[in-house]
């Protein structure tokens, strides 16, 4: 049973973290999550201090204001104009992150509230937090927690999916037809700390950060639709907690850890193995261009030598590594492929182009 | 002192360290700021935990020298792993900051995981590394950071001329033929190792500000390669010490944090207080000019109204000057400052006429406009009547 409330629980936060995710990624502002995954732990704090709970709803509303007030604090800075945007994340989020520590180190002792607990997190202690509704047990509060910031976000996405995305890919376009786009970012930011402050109890303040870059970085490499890119995106990000629990399972190890582990694997497969911008598809283009290449080169060059009084010379085989300073094995690898697709035939030690291959050199010729 | 000399010993080690950390964190953390990469350090700072738990599960030893190569390893591989992914794929920078720092960091967790579980690991001493530890600073710690130090700050020094070319015209260097890529990885190994020196001390989570804030501080005061970086080695070290120093000797008092809130002090200060592009300084040239030119506007005025008159230095009531200009409420405040300047006196009641000081400032200022407009360029003339 606390098996399965972990994997629903990790699924719910998977999907919840890789759907804002997805705005952070296409609009290059996805170190913010680390900023606020951050940031939001003064917030936390303080939150706690006032209502003496972790589990208290103000909870959200202190961190996410938190949240956004970072979001602001580093636009301000910024704006300034003396500090650039990454180093203005790099000192704000620090600073909130050491306030909140120190808060907790000086004054928290003994309650349950430390730093660790706040920087990795424990999934496998979430099913033991249960929710009681009339004294009845109604499943984990780390599900129903995260269950509605799932639906806040999904609520959020689906009301304001139009204004996202013009504002995502065209921020001036937005801002002329009288969006705001500002205020979209402050939502969205809102959004995050929502959803880091309800995830750190679960999977940490990091990887909250591998949630929500993860899945929608890896998507990115499979797709240019926005709303396929949000599918992927909660796809994967489900798919890496359900693999990353069985990780951790099996290997009785943090499940958090593990499942950030997964993540990563999956990015890596994505980068190397997705059809079109995978690194092997390519390194497998950019070899078939250069074939191809070599291949034309090859005719162009028997069609300007052939019936020529040299011809006898230029179109011997061993001629091309002379003559077009080719090295002997791309000599053979585009006489090879020529061959193969009927374009030239070798009679009598010469190279002789067919018929189809006099069309494409002539065409070679024409459009180069 | 009354410090009890075990103490005192303590203190100078931790100070010792600290200060070690700081002057090569500011010093390398100027170039990554330069270069647009803050937040390069942070990644590399996370992705060198899972290095410090392999270094450990294989030789089994917790020296400072094996854990720091380890991290090492770790953390230039995850800065090599963003730098490869930006270029050869269309993921951008900052979400390949985002998952080599949390992928590695996560790895780093299922590593810890099973080093706790091991009949020999207890965590402690590594888990050191996530917030860092200036108490637990032993000499041969600091040995080892200083070597390093030293290492990295000849390397700096001896490649000065090339990296401030990386910094600031990498084009230009390629075209001179300088080995740019190669000095590219260089300065990122550079930066890995200023990183990992902090680790023990400042840990994981907040060792990039160390690099980020010195560096951020030093360029408001100066606009010189050379000066910014030792003004970063400074200030981090100034910050390495005092954070160190408050935190090893105050109970409950995490040394990371301290050393951060202690450079982002440091940052602050020089944000507003830099005496030509801190925030206060551009407050003052602001109002100044403001007030330079609202005064000039009703000299302006007052020039114009003058000249239709044969006196130049014939008075005018500010009510006719509140009539010339788009914003009346600046006549008075206005006609006060140019009477401390000396440019305009009043002539009993409300009439205020030019000086001789004013008369000359004002053909300075205004006859180029007046040319435009057809009068002579030179002196005061009164404009024909008709």
């Amino acid at each position: 049973m606390a098996e399965l409330e972990i994997q629903l629980i990790a699924i719910v936060t998977a999907v919840a973290c890789a759907l804002p995710g997805a705005f952070l990624v296409l609009r290059r502002v996805s170190m913010l999550s680390d900023a606020i995954s951050h940031a939001i732990l003064p917030g936390i704090v303080v939150a706690f201090f006032l209502t003496g709970t972790l589990n208290s709803p103000l909870l959200i509303v202190g961190a996410a204001a938190t949240g956004v007030l970072t979001a602001g604090m580093i636009e301000s800075l910024s704006r300034t104009g003396r500090v650039r945007e990454d180093a203005a994340i790099g000192l704000v989020f620090p600073v909130l992150f050491s306030i909140g520590v120190i808060m907790i180190a000086r004054y928290a002792e003994g309650v349950h509230l430390d730093v660790d607990a706040v920087l990795l997190g424990e999934l496998a202690f979430a099913p033991f937090d249960r929710l009681l509704v009339g004294g009845a047990d109604v499943g984990p509060k780390a599900l129903w927690v995260m269950g509605s910031i799932l639906v806040v976000n999904v609520a959020f996405i689906g009301s304001f999916y139009k204004e996202l995305k013009l504002s995502t890919f065209d921020p001036a376009l937005a801002a002329a037809l009288g969006f705001s786009p500002a205020l979209l970012h402050y939502l969205l930011m809102g959004i995050v700390s929502i959803t880091a402050v309800g995830a750190f109890d679960a999977v940490g303040s990091i990887l909250v950060v591998a949630l929500i870059v993860g899945p929608p970085a890896t998507a990115y490499l499979l797709t240019d639709r926005l709303s396929i890119l949000l599918l992927l995106s909660a796809g994967i990000g489900a798919a890496a907690g359900i693999t990353g629990y069985w990780t951790a399972f099996l290997l009785d190890a943090s499940i958090a850890g593990s499942i950030a582990t997964v993540v990563g694997a999956f990015f890596f497969a994505g980068l190397l193995f997705a059809p079109d911008q995978g690194l092997v598809a390519a390194a497998r283009r950019s070899k078939q261009q250069r074939r191809r290449f070599a291949q034309h080169m090859l005719l162009v060059h028997l069609l300007h030598h052939e019936d020529a009084p040299d011809a006898a010379l230029e179109c011997r085989p061993d001629h091309l590594e002379e003559h077009l300073r080719w090295n002997p094995d791309t000599a053979q690898l585009a006489i090879r492929s020529a061959v193969r697709e009927r374009l030239i035939e070798a009679q009598g030690g010469l190279l002789h182009l067919t018929p189809a291959g006099r069309a494409v050199a002539q065409e070679t010729m024409v459009t180069t | 002192m009354s410090l009890p000399f075990a103490l005192d010993f303590t203190l100078r080690t931790v100070a010792l360290g600290a200060a070690v950390l700081g002057l090569v964190s500011g010093t390398l953390g100027t170039y990554a700021v330069l270069r647009s990469q803050s937040l390069l350090g942070d990644a590399i700072s996370h992705a060198a935990l899972p290095g410090i738990a392999i270094a450990f599960l294989l030789t089994g030893l917790r020296s400072p020298l094996v854990l720091v190569l380890g991290a090492a390893a770790a953390g230039w591989i995850g800065a090599l792993v963003v730098l490869g992914v930006t270029k050869r794929t269309r993921i951008p920078y900052d979400a390949s900051l985002g998952i080599v720092l949390s992928v590695f960091f996560g790895f780093g967790m299922v590593l810890l995981t099973f080093i706790q579980r091991m009949p020999s690991g207890n965590q402690a001493g590594l888990d050191t590394f996530l917030f860092g530890q200036a108490a637990a600073l032993l000499p041969r710690d600091v040995f080892v950071m200083s070597s390093l130090g030293i290492v990295a700050l000849t390397a700096t020094a001896l490649l000065w001329k090339e990296l401030k070319l990386l910094a600031f015209d990498q084009e230009f260097g390629a075209a001179l033929g300088l080995p740019m890529r190669r000095l590219d990885v260089v300065l990122t190994t550079l930066l890995v190792v200023a990183i990992v020196i902090g680790l023990q001390t400042v840990g994981v989570v907040l060792m990039s500000a160390i690099l980020i804030a010195p560096a951020a501080a030093a360029r408001q005061w100066s606009d010189r390669l050379g000066r910014i970086v030792v003004l970063a080695g400074i200030f981090g070290a100034t910050a390495g010490v005092t954070g160190a120093v408050i935190s090893a000797s105050t109970p409950r008092l995490p040394t990371g944090p301290t050393i951060v809130l202690c450079a982002g002090a440091i940052m602050l200060v020089s944000l507003f207080l830099a005496p030509q592009r801190g925030l206060l300084a551009e407050l003052v040239r602001q109002r100044r000019s403001r007030r330079n030119l609202r005064e000039l506007g009703v000299l302006e005025d007052l020039y114009t109204l003058s000249r239709l008159h044969a006196d130049p230095y014939h008075p005018h009531p500010s009510v006719v000057l509140r009539t010339m200009t788009s914003g009346p409420e600046s006549v008075e405040p206005g006609l006060l400052g140019l009477e401390k300047r000396g440019w305009v006196r009043r002539l009993g009641g409300d009439l205020w006429g030019m000086t001789d000081a004013g008369l000359a400032a004002a053909t300075r200022e205004f006859a180029r406009w007046h040319r435009a407009a057809g009068a002579d360029p030179g002196d005061w003339q009164p404009i024909e009547q008709t």
